[in-house]
């Protein structure tokens, strides 16, 4: 049976609406300060060790978001950590909280349909997570040309708004998560936990799973180096289910240009080649484009997770 | 009598086994206050969800104002304010700002939202609170606000479930004196409550739900005269012997009761002052005589038991 009407009328009134209470909530105040201060400490820290070596790198900038320094991790490392706690804090009871205020009949009783209010507060939530990306590295970059007196080349710009993509898509994954999350859970805190316990266990147990479930899958002959390289790419492949690894592969090809491949490389496919030698950022994007797209369907396949399951829920409490 | 402008046709609504709504048929003429009277979990709410499409109904079809709730919910909509039994605002809002989102949601064009909005108020008596938060408002007050939505919408039906339900007794009068005032406007109102004496003076008409049925619907007159025979309720303290017989044989006398020692007379029409001298004529002693309205509760009472009763 066809339903009459756009799904898409009064999305704009709900996007305004969640934007004006992510952007003023304390909740987001919060945690925009830890963002800033973590990031504005980690390239501030970074500056003083590549003032050093300044000359001698092509790539300045990008450095500046990559390197770590002692005993502060990088600037895209903590994002990796980060963007998740930011995405959930913005989901995790986008949904719940309707019910729990009594709103949602009262919503839902306007001419608009479910998925306006979903999609809507989806997409606020993703431009709230744009908007302080931009800002951060916007002020970062500006940080950097100040205590450097550098300008970022134009290769440079362009990569790090790459990176700024696949930052916010990462953001995405979680956001679209948590809202599953806050479908799924009347109760605010079960969701935020459940949120954080599969956060839990992509940003660390994830890595100690993999070795575990790869020998267990595709063992390694010690005679036979093809069952070698088998058992790898089934361990790369297994590691690359976590979005925390995708998102860490993408920071890596975009930000470091010299980076030609991502998997095990057998020494006949390295010959001609020179090594360190950066790629141009359209042969970057060929090499990510698998891991950036398997963000994105993430991403898309956990909003439609959330849209299905709200889509089926009863509107009375 | 115009064309219904809600009708229902055998709607029937199940969660697994258990039957919310079963085979229910309704209709509601434009500008009429009708009631959907039952107590709690006889699947009135059910019924409203339906009518509006927020709930696909297993079964059965409906129609408001000549749309399809399932396939047209956004007309359907567009032309009903609802009034939920639950009723939340965003506390951290204004109640003017809480309007205004809906008002963007239902789509009315920039210029209107807020002349509708204050005039809206106005009429609920929330212009000077308007502009505080709602988390400071009282229960009869969120209530208002929801009506002022409503208003603000210009809705043709107003739907309203259980909203007298945790007022004060000042604040159901002044409530019910609301409903009145937008019936004279000519909007179409339908609520739904399980306190069937409060509603029963503004409803035209009304229908008693029972286990997802309705048993009866009609007048509340009619309603009155046929299940319990009679308009109103006399009690009687007195003594004597016979007197029950006595009073039966009364003209207009539909029933005589004992209740805990006196009698309870139910009469078409106050007959105290026949029935006060039949008792002395009888030799009886009269102490007191008090006369009541029967009420729809007694109607409801009498006729389910009645049900399960034959069952």
């Amino acid at each position: 049976m066809r339903r009459e009407g756009s799904p898409f009328s009064g999305i704009g009134t709900v996007i305004m609406k969640e934007l004006a209470d992510n952007l003023s909530s304390a909740r987001m105040r919060l945690l925009e300060l830890l963002v800033f201060v973590t990031g504005a400490g980690a390239v501030y820290a970074t500056i003083g060790g590549i003032k050093e070596t300044i000359g001698e790198d092509p790539f300045v900038f990008l450095r500046l978001f990559t390197t770590g320094h002692e005993p502060l991790p990088s600037f895209v490392a903590f994002l990796g950590f980060l963007i998740p706690i930011v995405a959930i804090a913005l989901g995790f009871d986008s949904i719940s909280s309707e019910f729990n205020r009594r709103t949602m009949s009262r919503i839902l009783s306007q001419p608009i349909y479910r998925d306006a209010l979903l999609f809507g507060k989806f997409l606020a939530g993703l431009a709230t997570l744009a908007v302080m990306l931009v800002a951060l590295w916007l002020l970062l970059v500006g940080l950097g040309i100040l205590l450097l007196g550098l300008p970022p080349s134009t290769d440079e710009v362009m990569r790090g708004l790459a990176f700024l993509v696949a930052a916010i898509a990462y953001g995405g994954v979680w956001l679209g998560l948590a809202m599953v999350f806050s479908v799924v859970f009347r109760s605010a805190a079960t969701a935020a936990l459940a949120c954080l316990a599969v956060w839990l266990l992509f940003a660390f147990f994830w890595q100690m799973l993999v070795p575990l479930v790869t020998f267990w899958i595709a063992p390694p002959d010690p005679y036979d180096p093809y069952s070698q390289l088998h058992t790898i790419n089934v361990g790369l492949g297994i590691a690359r289910l976590s979005p925390n690894r995708l998102f860490a592969e993408t920071t890596l090809a975009f930000l470091d240009p010299s980076t030609r491949a991502l998997g095990p490389v057998l020494s006949s496919q390295l010959e001609g080649a020179i090594s360190g030698a950066p790629l141009p950022l359209s042969q970057s994007l060929l090499l990510i484009w698998p891991q950036l797209t398997g963000l994105l369907a993430a991403m898309v396949l956990l909003f439609t997770l959330a849209y299905v399951l709200f889509q089926r829920q009863e509107v009375r409490a | 009598m115009s064309e219904a402008i809600v009708r229902a046709q055998q709607l029937t609504k199940r969660y697994g086994s258990a039957t919310a709504v079963d085979r229910l048929d309704l209709a509601i003429e434009e500008g009429e206050v009708f009631g959907l009277l039952g107590p709690n979990g006889a699947g009135k709410t059910t019924t409203i969800l339906m009518l509006l499409g927020l709930t696909e109904p297993t079964s059965g079809s409906a129609l408001v104002a000549r749309f399809d709730p399932l396939r047209q919910p956004l007309e359907v909509k567009r032309r009903t304010g609802y009034m939920p039994d639950q009723l939340g605002f965003y506390d951290n809002l204004s109640g003017v700002a809480n309007l205004e989102y809906t008002a963007r949601l239902a789509g009315l064009p920039r210029g209107e939202i807020y002349p509708r909005i204050g005039a809206a108020l106005d009429r609920v008596k929330l212009r000077e609170a308007g502009g505080k938060r709602v988390s400071t408002y009282s229960r009869g007050m969120r209530q208002r606000l929801a009506v002022a939505e409503i208003l603000v919408k210009q809705a043709r039906i107003a739907i309203l479930d259980e909203p007298t339900s945790g007022l004060d007794p000042q604040s159901t009068r002044e409530f019910l004196e609301l409903i009145r005032l937008l019936k004279r406007d000519g909007m179409t109102i339908i609520l739904s409550s399980h306190l069937l004496d409060q509603v029963q003076s503004v409803c035209d008409r009304v229908a008693l739900f029972n286990r997802g049925r309705i048993g009866l619907a009609g007048r509340v007159e009619d309603l009155l005269s046929d299940v319990l025979g009679g308009s109103h309720v006399i009690r009687l303290d007195a003594h004597g012997s016979g007197l029950a017989e006595a009073v039966g044989r009364l003209p207009g006398v539909k029933r005589v009761t004992v209740d805990a020692g006196q009698l309870l007379v139910e009469t078409q029409g106050d007959l105290r002052p026949a029935i006060a001298r039949k008792v002395v004529e009888a030799g009886g002693d009269l102490l007191t005589i008090v006369a009541s309205h029967a009420s729809l509760e007694d109607v409801y009472t009498r006729y389910f038991e009645g049900m399960r009763d034959a069952a």
